[in-house]
Order: C-alpha cells, then structure tokens, then sequence
C-alpha cells in the first residue's frame, strides 16, 4: 500500500506544480467518448458576478480554454481493452483541445468509470498523549484505521476520511486544536482493479502526457451533479455512461459509497440494433433522435424510417412504429435501474435521512426517464446537468459532461484524502533523516 | 447478358482515421511550446540570413568587389551635374580682398558638392586678417557662394616701423604702405594699443572738441594712454576713469582755455590733483608776473 500511497502523493504534487504552470488537462475516458478541457488557472478568485458564477464550489477560480470530444475507441464497460485505439481517441481529443487552447498541456487529470469499484467503510481509534488534537494525532488516527483485505490486484482509489468523533462528540470536519481524550475517524476507501488503472497510467504516457491525478467517474459526477445541500443531506448520483453506469452516494459532503453497474446505453444501442436488424450507427441515431421509455397511443402512429445499406429495397424501406422501439428501449432501461436500485439497497440507502437521486450521464436524456426512475427508485428523483463552469462550450454543457465538469472541480479543489495528511512519524523508515527531523519537532 | 468489360472493382473506401499520428500529434505538442515557437519563428530566420550573409562575406575578393561597387555608385551619383560646383563668387569684399579669398578657398573647380569642405574653406577664409566673418553657401546653378563681412578699419596702428590698420576690435585689418594712404582715420602708437583699441575710440569720442588739434594716440607701457596734441602738448590719462578725466579736462579748457595756453604736459594721472607743466617761456612769464626775480634756473 505505500507504494500506492507514494504514487497518489507524487500526483499531488504534479497537480500542484500544473496549478502553477496554469495549465491542466482533464480526460474523461468513456464508453462512447472521450472528452478533454483545458483549464486555465488565473490564480485567486476573480469572480465576476456578471456571469452569474459564484465562488461555492471554487469553478471561479479556472476557466476552461479548449474543449473537443471524441468518439470513443477501444473502450468497454468504461475499462480499456484495447490500448492502440484508445491512445489514438486520446490523441484525438488532446491534439484538438490543445488546438482550440493554442497552449501545450503537459499534465492530465483523468477519470473512468468501470474497474468494478468497491467501497469499504474503515475506522480507527486512538488514545491522544496530551488532550490537544494534533496534526500527528490525525495522522496516527488515520493509520490505525485496520485496511481490509482488498483483494488481489486491487488498489486504492479514493480514500476520504468522511468523519472524526472525539470521545463523544462525533461529526467532527476537523478535529486539530479541540481537547478530548480518543480520536475516532470513518473513512471511505474506494478500490479498484489495478491493472485498469495500469493501463490508463501506460495509454496517457504513450500520449507524452503526465498523470496529475485519477479519479472515479461516478465520484466526479456526483461533485458536479448535486447541488450543496443535496450532498450536505445524503443523495445518491446515478451518472448513466455509454457502458457503465456510475453510483455515488454523497452524504455530508463526502462520498460515502460508490459502486457500478457494468450497463449503459451502449446496451440500449445494441439491443436496438439486434431487434430490429440495423446497423449500430443508425440504431444509435434512432435513439437519440426517437428513443423514449413510455408509450402512448400516439407513438403507434408515428412511424420511423430504419434505413439501412443492404441494397435489398424490401429490407431499407422498412418502416418501425416508434411504440416498437420504446418496447424494444424500455427492459433494457429498466434492468439497468433494477440493477442500480439493488446495489442502492445493498449500500442502505434506505436507511440515509434524505433519499433524492439525481439521474446524470448522456444516457439520462431518454425522455421519461426520471418517470421510470421514480417508480423503481423512489420519488426523490430528478434530472441533473453538471454545475457551470466558465468558459465552457455550450455544446459541452449537456449531462453526458457531468463527469468531465466534476473532474474540473476535482482539480481545482480536491477533497482531501488519506495521502494528503501527514504521515505519523513512526511510520517513517528507519534511518531516515526525516524521521530524525519529526522527532525533534515533536519533542521539542 | 453480362457484358465482358472490365469488372467495376468494389474497392471498400477505408475510412481516415481521424486520430492523428504519433509523429502528427508530438510535432503539434512541440510547435504549441512557446521556446520552440519563438526560436522557430526569430532564431531561424536571423540564423539563416547570417549564414547567407556570413557565407558571402567569408571570402576577400568577394568583399573587395562589394565595396568596390558601393564606391563606383557613390561617386556616379555624386559627379551627376546637378551636384558640380564650377564656381565660385565673393560677395561683400573688394577686388583685391576677393582675389585673396578665392585663393586662399584653396578649392580645385569644377568638383563635387559633396567633396567640397566648406568648413574648412570657411575657417580657411576667416583666418584672412581683412575678413571678419564668412558665410559658404552652394547655390543652385553650380556656384560657391562666398559671402564676406570685411572688417572696416576705425585706426591706425603704429609699431615697430609698422603701420597696420585695425577694426574697433582692435585686430589687424592690413597693413598701410604710410600714414598718408587713410589720413581720416585717427593714429594710435604704443606696444598693446590694438588690445585695448575699444577703450581708445571711447577716448576719440570724448576727445571731439579738441579732435582738430589731436595728434594721436599713445598706449603707455601698456597700461594707460596719452593724447598727444599739435604745439607737443601731451595730456596724460589715468589708467582708471580715463574718459571722465578727458571729459572734466575738455570742461576746463572750455571754461578756462586751458590747452589754448603755452603747457607742455596735463597729467591728470592723480584723480585729486591734475597738473599741469608749463613750458619755459611761460614759467618766466609767470614769475615775473608774481614779482619773483627770475633764479638761476632760467636755462631749465
């Protein structure tokens, strides 16, 4: 683990030494498409009341100065399986932010959605020497915290400590300073498959880029989907991709679950494409164009063009009711919900005092699909597009950018994690001149 | 029936890849950095103009001729007619003075305007002791005017068996062959009467009443002046004040005839007390008049 924990904080810093430089890049690496924004950072917050941004989410402080998205290659249920076309889709979607920007990006922070994240809930405890919260006490509290046994091949993703509780005072944000006699802490640790993760690391180096950080989609999705007090009161974020779908739950302001379900309107294409004996482009284009959830009368009447290249007439004049597609469109939608609301009940959603749901991702634009969603889900659900940032395309503000969005403010101000406090000192290796340097500070 | 031709080859379009190439995407990656950019756009221009250039220069000869072309043009463009001076006219002096300019302009005409040192023609000219000031100007037409300020003589200067003339500068204008030649300017004598020529024309000016009988002036061990008047009278002025001592005699002699009398000398050198030296038939005539018997020093 501390290999990975060396790793995560040396991609702190290359996050700070971008911050500097001004220029970073975001890459979100999807299913159906990858998409890059550049940002610019012009320092401290200018804000610009004008424009109707505000500083709560520190969006004010970058500005997004090239944008392009790309058809996804060489991806699957959000994972790369295959190298080539997925480094030339990233070579795409860079070069053509890069060209809009007109600046050379050199740092790359980066997101995906499948890996088969698991959350764990951790806890650890510890007796403070003097009843002053320190800043070592924060440290050793976090590395107390018993590490389960994550499973082979697996690493670290995400490990947010979401709570400190000292002595009987629990839903502490920050402990430092405060007089008690044990320190508690819950974190969260997100895990994934780390050959995945290998394999965006190899793909971003082979495209000369630097990984200044990684996250999980669903996570990001969430940070940019959910207003503040949805994520103060507990929501969950239900981020619908080409071929996963992303959960998040969010409860005050921390992730406290994440999970995915390796579905997403990709399989809605296809299922369209097998029914009605059509090329994936045009069952594509049929969906976005006609797609829906719910039927009505007026749905048998109109009447949809499938088309097609075959050169047989009798097969490309064919002609579908629209009540056919939605019943083509509808079981696959409402597996997918199915198998969220099971992982939501797995994760006790039920039991979070708030219960909203907030649909994001390309594939929540079907529409009706927030009334499919409320019959399975429950009623607290509604359609969210991602924040506003500045700078940004219109045609990049669509929900399918959730992520993409969440990733900006990922950059911008990351919550801290485990590897952004200090280690204890003796965790330090033996014979390290640090480790001498902390024992003098903590003792003198 | 099936035609026999050439079978229409159903060759499948393959779709371009629009993922740029390796090579493609690192060559945008460097253009896009703003070192390579600057020196690509400044550093390999100049670079390549000082090799062409450095290239070229690099052998003598070629050099040699380079220059050897600029001057060839440079003296084409400047014995073009329009720039040839063939002559020179004096303005302001007398023939004789302008025959000494021309000569001493030291100009070899016809020559270019552009060659031609009217500086040095001017400081030439101008050490010319007749000329106060020149003025050079190349007119249209090819002519060198020479516009002089001759000096105009206000005194004659005796030295040394010389007689000079000079300006109210008191510098040489030019030297007389007598006294005769310019009888209607006043005479000035005495080692450094050309220095102090400025205080002598005040002295004329106020010596005006009595200028008939003036003979001239004399610088006294350069330091103060004497009048000297017809019948060997001799007034002599002091070093200071010498007009206002002049002008209070002149007074005197209007009131009292003084210079009309039979003196030899008015020293006014002493502010308080002038005094005047009698010549020896007046002294006789004096003391008898007092009633004093004339001594033994009658043959003074």
């Amino acid at each position: 683990m501390t290999d990975l924990y060396q790793s995560q904080r040396a991609m702190r810093n290359m996050r700070r030494a971008a911050m500097q430089r001004g220029v970073i890049a975001i890459l979100d690496v999807g299913t159906s498409k990858i998409a890059c924004l550049i940002l610019r950072f012009d320092g401290p917050e200018k804000l610009r009341e004008v424009d109707g941004v505000g500083p709560m989410a520190g969006q004010s402080q970058f500005r997004v100065i090239g944008a392009a998205t790309t058809r996804s290659r060489g991806v699957r249920f959000g994972e790369i399986s295959q190298m080539n076309e997925t480094e030339r889709a990233v070579r795409t979607a860079v070069q053509a932010a890069q060209k809009m920007a007109n600046v050379r990006v050199d740092h790359v922070i980066a997101c995906f959605s499948g890996a088969e994240p698991r959350s764990y809930g951790l806890a650890g405890e510890w007796e403070l020497q003097d009843s002053v919260v320190t800043e070592q006490d924060v440290a050793r509290v976090l590395a107390s915290c018993d590490v389960p046994d994550i499973g082979p091949g697996r690493e670290v993703l995400h490990a947010h400590p979401v709570n400190f509780a000292l002595d009987h005072r629990t839903g502490l944000a920050d402990p430092r300073g405060q007089i008690g006699n044990r320190l508690a802490c819950d974190m969260h640790l997100l895990s994934v498959d780390g050959a995945v993760v290998q394999n965006l690391l190899y793909c971003i180096k082979r495209c000369d880029l630097e990984l200044a950080g990684i996250a999980s989609s669903a996570y990001v999705s969430g940070k940019s989907s959910l207003v503040e007090d949805e994520q103060e009161l507990g929501a969950a974020c239900i981020d619908m991709g080409g071929g996963s779908t992303g959960i998040s739950i969010f409860m005050k302001k921390h992730m406290i679950y994440a999970d995915t379900v390796r579905m997403g309107g990709d399989h809605v294409t296809s299922d369209i494409s097998k029914g009605l004996q059509i090329p994936l482009s045009m069952a594509e284009k049929i969906k976005t164009k006609h797609g829906g959830v719910y039927a009505t009368s007026m749905d048998d009447r109109e009447m949809i063009e499938t088309g097609g290249e075959s050169g047989d007439w009798e097969k490309d004049r064919r002609q579908i009711s629209r009540t056919e597609l939605i019943g083509i469109m509808r079981p696959r939608v409402e597996e997918i919900l199915e198998e969220v609301r099971i992982r939501l009940d797995g994760a006790g959603f039920d039991s979070l005092p708030s219960q909203s749901i907030v649909l994001t991702g390309g594939a929540s634009q079907i529409p009706g699909l927030d009334g499919l969603a409320a019959r399975i889900l429950g009623p607290q659900v509604r359609l969210g597009r991602p924040l506003r940032v500045q700078g940004l395309p219109q045609a990049a503000t669509g929900a399918a950018f959730a992520s993409a969005v969440g990733l900006c403010l990922f950059a911008a101000h990351p919550q801290d994690e485990w590897w952004d406090f200090e280690i204890p000192s003796e965790r330090y290796p033996a014979r390290s001149i640090k480790r001498a340097f902390r024992w003098f500070k903590d003792n003198w | 029936m099936q035609s026999l031709g050439p079978q229409r080859v159903y060759q499948r379009q393959l779709r371009r890849d629009p993922a740029p190439s390796r090579w493609q995407y690192r060559m945008q990656r460097l253009w896009l950095t703003p070192l390579f950019r600057t020196l690509f756009r400044v550093g390999l221009p100049v670079l390549v103009a000082g090799g062409v250039v450095g290239i070229y220069v690099a052998d003598g000869a070629r050099r040699a001729a380079f220059v050897q072309g600029y001057e060839d043009i440079k003296e084409k463009f400047q014995n073009r007619p329009e720039f040839m001076v063939g002559l020179i006219s004096v303005e302001g002096a007398s023939p004789e003075l302008a025959e000494a300019v021309r000569a001493k302009a030291g100009l070899t005409l016809p020559a270019s305007s552009f060659k031609l040192d009217l500086d040095l023609a001017r400081q030439r000219i101008e050490n010319l002791d007749a000329v106060a000031s020149a003025e050079l100007r190349v007119r249209p037409g090819g002519v060198l005017q020479i516009m002089i300020t001759e000096r105009v003589p206000v005194m004659v200067w005796r030295i040394d068996d010389r007689i000079e003339m000079l300006d109210e500068t008191g510098h040489r204008v030019a030297s007389l062959e007598s006294r005769g030649d310019r009888a209607d300017l006043p005479l000035v004598a005495g080692e450094g009467a050309d220095r102090a020529a400025g205080e002598a024309l005040e002295v004329l000016a106020a010596a005006q009443p009595i200028l008939p009988r003036l003979r001239g002036l004399v610088r006294i061990g350069d330091r103060r002046w004497d009048l000297v008047l017809d019948r060997d009278q001799k007034i002599m002025l002091p070093e200071h004040n010498a007009v206002a001592a002049l002008e209070r005699l002149i007074a005197l002699d209007r009131a009292e005839d003084v210079l009309a009398r039979d003196l030899l000398t008015v020293d006014l050198r002493n502010e308080e007390r002038p005094v005047l030296r009698l010549a020896q038939g007046a002294m006789t005539e004096r003391r008898k008049a007092m009633g004093m018997e004339p001594s033994g020093s009658s043959d003074l």
